[in-house]
């Protein structure tokens, strides 16, 4: 367990005048952990642009809030369970999903989508491979199990290997939910002598020690931490869900927060640190799952599915009667006070006194060290990459890889369609649903690149939020706002911190220039298993409001049609393809720098798509991203239709059809010259690259010599690239 | 005509079912709480899909005892119309109102994606706008979905005509690929795809609409 630091320990007995006591040392060493107080990372997050017209709730609530228009808004936030996910994945990543649904309800949204990041060792790591599959499925089945019996759709996310996820795999969660303005609630305490009100499931001791767990290395004992991971119940948080937003409904609750990490203390402490109030409460009325808990124990449990709210004194009854229906617990535990302080008794008794503001705000800030350049795996010169010998083989391989292959096997396993929302769900650059009460539809993308922060940590940044905000471009949506999960090793290395602020500021640049203020997020560290850091791993969500209409998706719809290269082809010059998946997955190798990145262009190249989507141009669209175009256009074909097309490229063909140059989206229309027209106002490239056709999907070289690249049947693509995943899952024994 | 939709704790496709009768289609639907003893005025039943009372014991298995099945069974023995959807058919065979059990998929995985199913028989208030041989593209999402039941009792159901509908391409392994049935006085049918999830344009399937609209048109007739 972590515990406080000597420096820390001075400084609570500052706070209190005096040696805390058991309990009181505990409270103070999960709400000083690096999970609940950003100790670390919290001077960098100052960095990131929090502002704009529509952001009506920035980072500090537990989810961000933008307006969309006709009184309606959405939270949204992004957060991660690596560690838990690692000791126990199936209700690890349940959990997971249960912890950031809890944060959007308790702002009074209903969830209405959930999208996934999840990133595992390689499934045929010839060491690793068995664990890293057990795990990916237990992980998969835990999202699926919570987020299907809860009954909010699962529409997106993205799934990645490499080795540095071996012993820590990265799971970060984004929701979303959808409310009126006059519906937001927030986690405070106010009116001194109102009812403080326990709701939702019995607190036991799982998950005590779950915040610091998360803020401490693996280790072989880590193993041993298993009865620190919660217990998820879906259904229980179903029931918890209706009954909080039919108790909001009554206009009796002046309060509300969910019981995450650090559990009764982190609600009791912040919602009295954000009303400037104080919070008394008496443990012996907390409803208990198990006998003889002491009051060290009750505090810092992290049991599932259980919300602190704050009811108007004289109405509590309005508020029992609601969750008597549900047939949930909810009991008046204390009182706000107007001392400032958390008071916690039992039976009575005084067991801690500590004022809620030092608590929840006062945790120490630490400037790490991070004057060294950020660790980087690779070498930066590029190794001679040989000619390849079969191109066709080439782009098979790459789609029958981990990173590339479809993802389906994993999504069929999440309710998609419930709530009738999904406009599109899994499979497409964003995900899409609607909201009907207004006529507008939120697009969300989510997506993070280890290998190219690995790299180079700003850089790759800054490419993440590009993509993120291509991707939801391609289906036509603006993007506006976004949320950050910044998944790190340990920041007590410089080599490490570096990588942590460089991300950031990476970020920040871009997030700036993209007009996506970030309203919130997660930073994960400590991500190393017996002393090997993950990569730098950043991982963005950003959301963006179009009209509701039929979505603009990646296939290929019509023979004849023009396919086109908005952008254009891009150039690559060798030390920038060393973090490809060509150089991963075909050279086995890694180097040099992620693509170059012109964010003035990529915008450009944004507002083009979006305009000829708006217009009805695009029959469909397509991002260019990992795996480069040749990838991009075989996921075209995935309906069907192939193309005939010809590069007129000086690059080498290797470097043309796989690199991953940013700033490029396929379009196929039966309107060229407007595209083309669009482009030219828009000071972007756009290239006719050839029509789409039955059965083949063929690339030349449109140059002088003429040659065939690819050439390919489209159900040959599709079945390596459908089937890759179920075949990495289910290996054939050998011998 | 009006729908009553019934809401279990755990029910999650209840505003669906709400939303596809009420705004895709028009006509009047309300909510029907699970302690209820009565379906007020309802001229027919929708029981929806989700994870009812949480479903960790046999999906259905502690709905069949909630106050309101018993006015659903008596609904059902006067004849009313009764559509069992997803989790709603697991309810109806818990119940007894329905023949068989829906087992877990046979690859022990849940499942969601469009499927295609045939309407195997008009012979029913829930197909009757429909015609036989018929294809609707729907969405499925269960675990446990495979139809269930003892040789007599399959060779039964197709000898009275009461395998509604089939699917094309099985998901769950259920037998005979069956995807929907209905009891012998044909006024009550379960079905795991969600026609509620088909019945939108802007939702790429509007397919599930004709059960809905058969029921509509059934007891228009039966008014009449």
């Amino acid at each position: 367990m972590s515990d406080l630091a000597p420096s820390e320990l001075e400084k609570v007995r500052k706070i209190l005048g005096r040696e805390p006591n058991q309990t009181e040392t505990g409270i103070f060493t999960v709400m000083w952990s690096e999970h609940c107080s950003y100790k670390s990372s919290r001077l960098h997050l100052k960095k990131l642009p929090t502002r704009s017209d529509r952001v009506l709730v920035g980072p500090g609530e537990n989810a961000g809030i933008i307006d969309i228009g006709q009184g309606y808004a959405i939270a949204f936030k992004i957060e991660s369970h690596n560690h838990p996910s690692f000791i126990e994945p199936f209700q690890g990543a349940a959990t997971g999903v249960g912890g950031i649904l809890r944060d959007i309800f308790t702002m009074g949204a209903r969830p209405i989508a959930v999208l996934d990041a999840i990133r595992f060792g390689p499934l045929d790591d010839p060491e690793c491979g068995d664990r890293n599959r057990r795990i990916l499925e237990g992980v998969v089945a835990g999202i699926s199990h919570y987020g299907n019996c809860f009954g909010v759709p699962t529409v997106g996310g993205e799934t990645a290997f490499e080795r540095c996820y071996n012993g820590n795999p990265l799971v970060n969660v984004f929701a979303l939910g959808v409310f009126r303005h006059d519906e937001i609630f927030f986690g405070r305490a106010s009116g001194i002598g109102n009812p403080v009100i326990y709701v939702g499931a019995k607190t036991g001791r799982d998950g005590i020690h779950g915040a610091s767990m998360a803020s401490a290395e693996f280790t072989e004992e880590s193993k041993q931490k298993r009865p620190n991971v919660q217990v998820g119940d879906p259904f229980m948080e179903k029931l918890l869900l209706e009954a909080c937003i039919e108790a909001m409904h009554t206009g009796a609750v002046v309060g509300i927060q969910d019981m995450g990490a650090a559990g009764l203390t982190c609600s009791t402490c912040e919602m009295g640190s954000r009303a400037e109030t104080g919070v008394e409460i008496d443990l012996a009325r907390v409803p208990q799952r198990e006998s003889g808990m002491t009051p060290y124990e009750i505090m810092l449990s992290e049991s599932q599915e259980r919300m602190l709210l704050v009811a108007e004194k004289g109405r509590e009854e309005e508020v029992f009667a609601v969750f008597r229906k549900w047939g949930l617990d909810a009991v008046t535990i204390g009182e706000v006070t107007g001392d400032g302080k958390l008071r916690v008794k039992d039976h009575g008794v005084v067991v801690a006194e500590i004022p809620n503001r030092e608590l929840a705000d006062e945790a120490p800030l630490y400037e790490r060290p991070h004057s060294v350049a950020p660790y980087r795996p690779a070498p930066m010169e590029a190794p001679d990459i040989p000619r390849s010998r079969d191109l066709n083989a080439d782009l098979l391989e790459l789609l029958a890889s981990g990173d590339l292959c479809s993802k389906r096997w994993i999504w069929q396993q999440y309710d998609t369609s419930v709530r009738t929302n999904t406009l599109q769900g899994p499979g497409g650059d964003a995900a899409i649903v609607r909201i009907k009460e207004t006529g507008t539809s939120v697009a969300m993308s989510v997506d993070g690149n280890g290998r190219y922060c690995a790299l180079s940590p700003r850089e790759g940044a800054r490419l993440l939020v590009a993509e993120c905000c291509r991707n939801l471009s391609a289906v036509g949506a603006t993007p506006v706002a976004a949320t950050n999960n910044l998944n790190f090793g340990n920041p007590e290395r410089p080599e490490i911190m570096a990588q942590l602020v460089d991300a950031i500021e990476g970020i920040s640049e871009a997030c700036k220039h993209f007009e996506t203020p970030i309203t919130g997020g997660n930073v994960s560290l400590y991500n190393e298993t017996l002393g090997e850091a993950i990569w730098p791993t950043p991982v963005m969500g950003i959301v963006g409001l179009m009209k509701t209409a039929p979505p603009v998706t990646i296939s290929f719809k019509e023979e004849g049609r023009t396919v086109m290269l908005l952008g254009g082809l891009g150039t690559v010059d060798p030390t920038r393809f060393g973090g490809t998946q060509y150089a991963k997955v075909v050279l086995n190798k890694m180097w040099g720098l992620p693509p170059a990145l012109d964010m003035d262009y990529e915008k450009r190249v944004h507002s083009a798509i979006r305009e000829a989507i708006a217009l009805g141009l695009a029959e469909s669209s397509h991002d260019v991203g990992d795996g480069g175009l040749a990838v991009a256009l075989a996921e075209s074909c995935a309906e069907g239709i192939g193309a005939s097309l010809s590069l007129d490229s000086a690059l080498r063909p290797e470097f043309a059809l796989f690199h991953e140059g940013p700033s490029r989206i396929l379009v196929s229309t039966s309107a060229p010259e407007a595209i083309e027209k669009i482009a030219r106002e828009n000071n972007v490239e756009c290239l006719r690259l050839g029509v789409t056709m039955k059965e083949r999907l063929q690339i030349g070289n449109g140059s002088a010599t003429h040659e065939t690249w690819i050439d390919c049947r489209v159900d040959r693509l599709r079945e390596v690239w459908e089937n890759a995943l179920e075949n990495l899952l289910s290996p054939i024994p050998v011998g | 005509m009006r729908f009553g939709v019934v809401v279990f704790p755990g029910s999650n496709c209840d505003h669906d079912a709400w939303y596809a009768v009420s705004h895709n289609l028009g006509h009047q639907a309300e909510f029907v709480w699970h302690d209820s003893t009565s379906l007020g005025n309802a001229d027919a039943v929708i029981l929806p899909g989700g994870f009812s009372y949480g479903d960790y014991l046999r999906c259905g298995a502690i709905a069949k005892f909630s106050p309101v099945m018993a006015a659903v069974k008596k609904f059902a023995q006067e004849g009313g119309l009764v559509l069992g959807i997803c989790n709603g058919f697991q309810i109806l065979v818990e119940s007894g109102l329905l023949p068989g059990a829906l087992l877990r998929n046979r690859n022990l995985r849940f499942v969601c994606r469009p499927v295609t199913v045939r309407i195997e028989t008009t012979n029913s208030p829930f197909t009757c706008a429909a015609t036989k041989g018929q294809l609707m593209k729907v969405p499925v999402a269960h675990g446990e979905g495979c139809y269930f039941a003892d040789q007599r009792t399959l060779d039964a159901l197709e000898a009275e005509d009461r395998v509604v509908m089939r699917y094309i391409d099985n998901p769950n392994g259920s037998l005979r690929d069956i995807a929907g049935i209905c009891s012998e006085r044909r006024n009550v049918m379960g079905m795991m795809p969600h026609p509620e999830r088909a019945a939108d344009p802007l939702l790429g399937s509007t397919d599930g609409r004709i059960v809905l609209e058969s029921m509509v048109r059934s007891m228009v007739s039966a008014h009449a």
